[in-house]
């Protein structure tokens, strides 16, 4: 009902007449939204202090600062999931206060949560209508919902969704799609992102920017909050930066660079992204040796990984590096082929016997299978030693005070549970865990996910210190800077196999041709994968 | 490359819905039925045996239905064998007998059960406590008070009631065909009303349902009513068939647990969320058909547990293994234990 169906509005044309259409920033006639003095705190922890927002129809406005910077908590009170203790919110000039999440998509403003808020067992139609179905003679229309939700695809510009596919069987971009698709059905004239590009290869970022920019171009207004400072920079019109609960600024984009907008973040110059190599490191001895492993998922790796060389994992969702990763650590064992940790072939059938050669895994997603959330952070800590080592758990427990301060993990105390920690700091928790058992090999998925710019500088250096210390690092992930910045080699994976291994500093355009299979990398397009 | 990989088991197997399998595994189960019972010089399709065993389907069948609903709701409900029990002692105790007061002993044995769902529902969704320990406590309220208050049967069912427990359509029971109807009645709930769909988003995950605007207790409490008084149906149905009230008919039938293991073989997923009633009826009638062969060959009634102990965990191993494999394996053949289960099939 509420979906603009009647008039097909191809997306990416600019849409004459609309309000928003105003372009550059004539300065008020186009504010849909104006937050003024923003206040919140939570059991008198002050997360966000007289903050002011303007969003224009059209524009995209970026939302940056630290993990606990208060953009999440910002984003919660315009949702309607939290109310704000100070300040007023008005949307075309008219005051609103919201108590519940339903308020606030009814008039106009949805958000993109950065967990997925989809039910993988319904439909996409289902997960998109929910508790707003369709109804005919008091049944639910079915055949209706099928047909908005095609339609809502179609002016996405999305192909190859089916309004009844279930939700489990996406790729993660489309579940992303999904919820984007959700957040439009509200007639959303306001739509905020969280981290809407956390989960996404860098190939799959092109179709949320296409997108974007349909959104814009029909006159909504986006909040766009990202870790990724490419995509502020390529998507955003103006940029607010947060720190600490305070606004520290609020600028048109074209006035910012990168260093500048870390400097402002962080409140200190990041001398160099991807810190350098230690002096003196250099390739040692064959740590972990492949000769044609395979499992379900991938097929005839050879990989030889050496102390002290960091080796970096590129590859398109679903193109087996994280299986790669789990083959080598035994959560779904090699069934061909060899494997070998420094010169000993060993057969690794499960995750317990590869801890005991001396592998290390930082899986991808930390909530889920990284920690034990509602334990405290010593026994998370504690927990591999334990485990696999439980001798050595006495002398452990000595040095994790000592590890977790090397790695600047900032919590009240060691008993502290791991759920209340800031993301960042949950990664350091479960590096420290690792590091424990004393590893020999760590392979690292998605080792800096969702976590703000300080704690993946410092876990890019803890990295260059494992190095150094002669521990061999294999490393996935799906942010390409990363693996070019941080890779002594670049393995890209293609339909679980290796398709190709690349010098460091090789260009993205490389990387992802290798990835897709094209001589020519097309990153606006929507990935066919079924 | 890549293109020699094989399609493998799994990928095959992956395409088969839950329901698709226990579909298949009852048609096994017949098949079966048919040789076992021909061996014993018996047919399984006499009208007699059939009768037999769409009669056992029945009063489970209610019953299952109900625990389907409420399963799916991400509960469960421990208490409807007491319920069953005390609607056919009130219901049998209203009626004494008389024709002329069947509808007030039917309404009051209903209304009855849904007064229990209704506690039941609001001491789930209200006061969050989970469905095993809210129903659990329930059931032992309710038998307490049963046993302290009928010592033996208790009322008596007229015979134009008990005509509901002997007619027959052909070799279809009457009581079979009304709980199909309410099968049928519940699918249609399910799938085509919002409290529906809403059940199967509180089921999945409260948190998006709320999210949504779903006012999350509302399908759980309906869930836990409607189940109890398709327990109330079980209870009369079994007052009919006795034409007396039994205070302990329920719990020796078990049907707390054998309607969860009936909705859980019929694929619905015991945390909620995914499922249907058609795997259930399969479930339902799986363990008939299983039932009537043991009796045609007279095996030991204690093996008759035991079997249906092993099918009830095989199945679950069976689905478990289904959702681990995330994605289809691109590459080989999965495990030996999927092609044993496959051979098994």
């Amino acid at each position: 009902m509420q979906i603009p169906r009647d008039a097909p509005r191809p997306v990416g044309a600019p849409v004459g007449a609309p309000a928003g259409a105003t372009a550059g920033s004539g300065p008020d006639a186009s504010v849909v939204l104006r937050a003024r003095g923003v206040t919140k705190a939570f059991v008198g922890h002050t997360v966000l202090a007289d903050v002011d927002l303007d969003l224009r129809a059209g524009q995209v406005h970026g939302l940056v600062g630290e993990n606990g910077a208060g953009k999440s908590t910002l984003m919660k009170i315009l949702a309607g999931v939290h109310t704000a203790d100070a300040g007023t919110v008005e949307l075309d000039g008219r005051p609103v206060t919201f108590h519940h999440p339903l308020q606030a998509q009814q008039a106009g403003i949805s958000t993109v949560f950065q967990e997925f808020n989809l039910l993988p067992e319904r439909t996409v139609a289902e997960n998109v209508w929910l508790g707003r179905e369709p109804r005919r003679r008091g049944l639910v229309d079915v055949e209706r919902m099928n047909r908005d939700t095609a339609a809502l695809l179609d002016d996405l510009g999305v192909t190859g969704l089916r309004p009844q596919q279930r939700v489990r069987t996406l790729s993660v971009a489309e579940q992303q799609v999904v919820e984007i698709a959700k957040a439009v059905s509200f007639d959303a004239r306001i739509i905020a992102m969280d981290e809407p590009t956390a989960a996404l290869a860098d190939h799959e970022v092109g179709l949320l920017y296409a997108i974007i920019r349909g959104l814009t171009a029909r006159g909504v207004a986006i909040l766009y909050v990202s870790h990724r400072l490419k995509e502020i920079f390529d998507l955003c019109d103006t940029i607010t930066v947060l720190k600490d609960g305070q606004q520290v600024t609020t600028r048109p984009a074209g006035e910012l660079d990168d260093a500048e907008l870390v400097r402002l973040m962080v409140g200190r110059e990041m001398s160099a992204f991807f810190p350098a190599p230690a002096a003196g490191t250099a390739p040692g001895e064959v740590l972990l040796e492949l000769r044609s492993a395979g499992n379900g998922y991938v097929d005839g790796v050879d990989l030889t990984l050496r102390a002290g060389e960091i080796v970096g994992i590129a590859g398109l969702q679903g193109s087996g590096r994280t299986e790669l990763l789990e083959g080598i650590f035994g959560v779904h064992p090699f069934t061909r082929g060899e494997l070998a940790v420094a010169g000993r072939t060993v057969r690794v059938r499960s995750p317990r016997a590869a801890v005991r050669a001396g592998l290390a895994l930082v899986t991808e997603d930390r909530k889920a299978t990284g920690l034990a959330l509602d334990l405290s952070i010593l026994d998370n800590a504690l927990g591999a030693v334990r485990a696999a080592f439980p001798g050595r758990t006495g002398a452990a427990r000595r040095e994790i005070p000592g590890l977790l301060s090397n790695l600047e993990v900032a919590a009240r105390a060691l008993d502290q549970e791991v759920q209340f920690l800031s993301g960042g700091n949950q990664q350091k928790v479960v590096l420290a865990r690792w590091l424990a058992t004393r590893p020999r090999v760590v392979l690292m998925d998605e080792p800096t996910r969702g976590i703000d710019v300080g704690a993946k500088h410092a876990i890019y250096e803890l990295m260059r210190v494992l190095a150094a210390e002669g521990v061999a690092v294999l490393m996935v992930s799906s942010e390409l800077p990363e693996v070019i910045g941080m890779a002594d080699r670049i393995l890209v994976m293609r339909d679980g196999v290796v398709a190709g291994e690349l010098p460091p500093g090789s260009t993205e355009e490389t990387v992802l041709s290798v990835a897709t299979g094209t001589s020519s990398s097309r990153t606006a397009e929507p990935e066919a994968e079924r | 490359m890549s293109g020699t990989a094989r399609p493998g088991l799994a990928g095959r197997t992956g395409t088969l819905t839950s329901t698709g399998i226990v579909l298949a595994v009852l048609a096994g189960a017949v098949v079966v039925g048919t040789i076992l019972t021909g061996i014993e010089g018996r047919n399984f399709f006499s009208t007699g045996n059939l009768r037999d065993i769409l009669t056992a389907t029945s009063v489970l069948g209610f019953i299952a239905i109900g625990q389907t609903l409420v399963v799916l709701g991400g509960s469960l409900d421990l208490s409807v064998p007491f319920v069953a029990s005390l609607t056919g002692v009130v219901a049998g105790g209203v009626m004494a007998g008389e024709s002329g007061r069947v509808v007030p002993g039917v309404l009051v044995g209903i209304a009855l059960a849904a007064l229990i769902g209704l506690v039941n529902g609001l001491v789930v969704s209200i006061l969050k406590v989970h469905g095993f320990i809210a129903t659990l406590g329930m059931g032992l309220v309710i038998s307490g008070y049963i046993a302290s208050t009928y010592q033996g049967n208790h009322g008596s069912a007229p015979r134009s009631f008990r005509t509901i427990g002997i007619s027959f359509l052909g070799p279809v029971p009457v009581s079979t065909l009304i709980m199909l109807g309410c099968a049928l009645l519940a699918i249609v709930l399910l799938r085509r009303t919002r409290l529906g769909h809403h059940l199967y988003a509180v089921g999945g995950n409260p948190e998006v349902a709320r999210l949504s605007g779903v006012r999350t207790a509302v399908p759980v409490i309906a869930a836990h009513v409607l189940c109890s008084v398709l327990a109330g149906f079980a209870g009369l149905l079994l007052l009919a068939r006795l034409s007396v009230g039994n205070p302990t008919i329920g719990s020796q039938g078990q049907y707390d647990l054998m309607s969860i293991a009936a909705v859980v073989l019929g694929g619905t997923v015991l945390a909620g969320g995914k499922g249907n009633v058609t795997g259930t009826l399969a479930g339902v009638a799986i363990f008939a058909v299983m039932d009537n062969v043991m009796a045609v060959m007279e095996t030991d009634p204690f093996l008759r547990n035991v079997v249906r102990g092993v099918v009830i965990v095989a199945a679950v191993a069976v689905y478990s293994r289904r959702s681990i494999g995330r994605r289809p394996a691109r590459f080989e053949r999965p495990g030996v234990l999927d092609a044993a289960l496959q051979e098994a099939k």
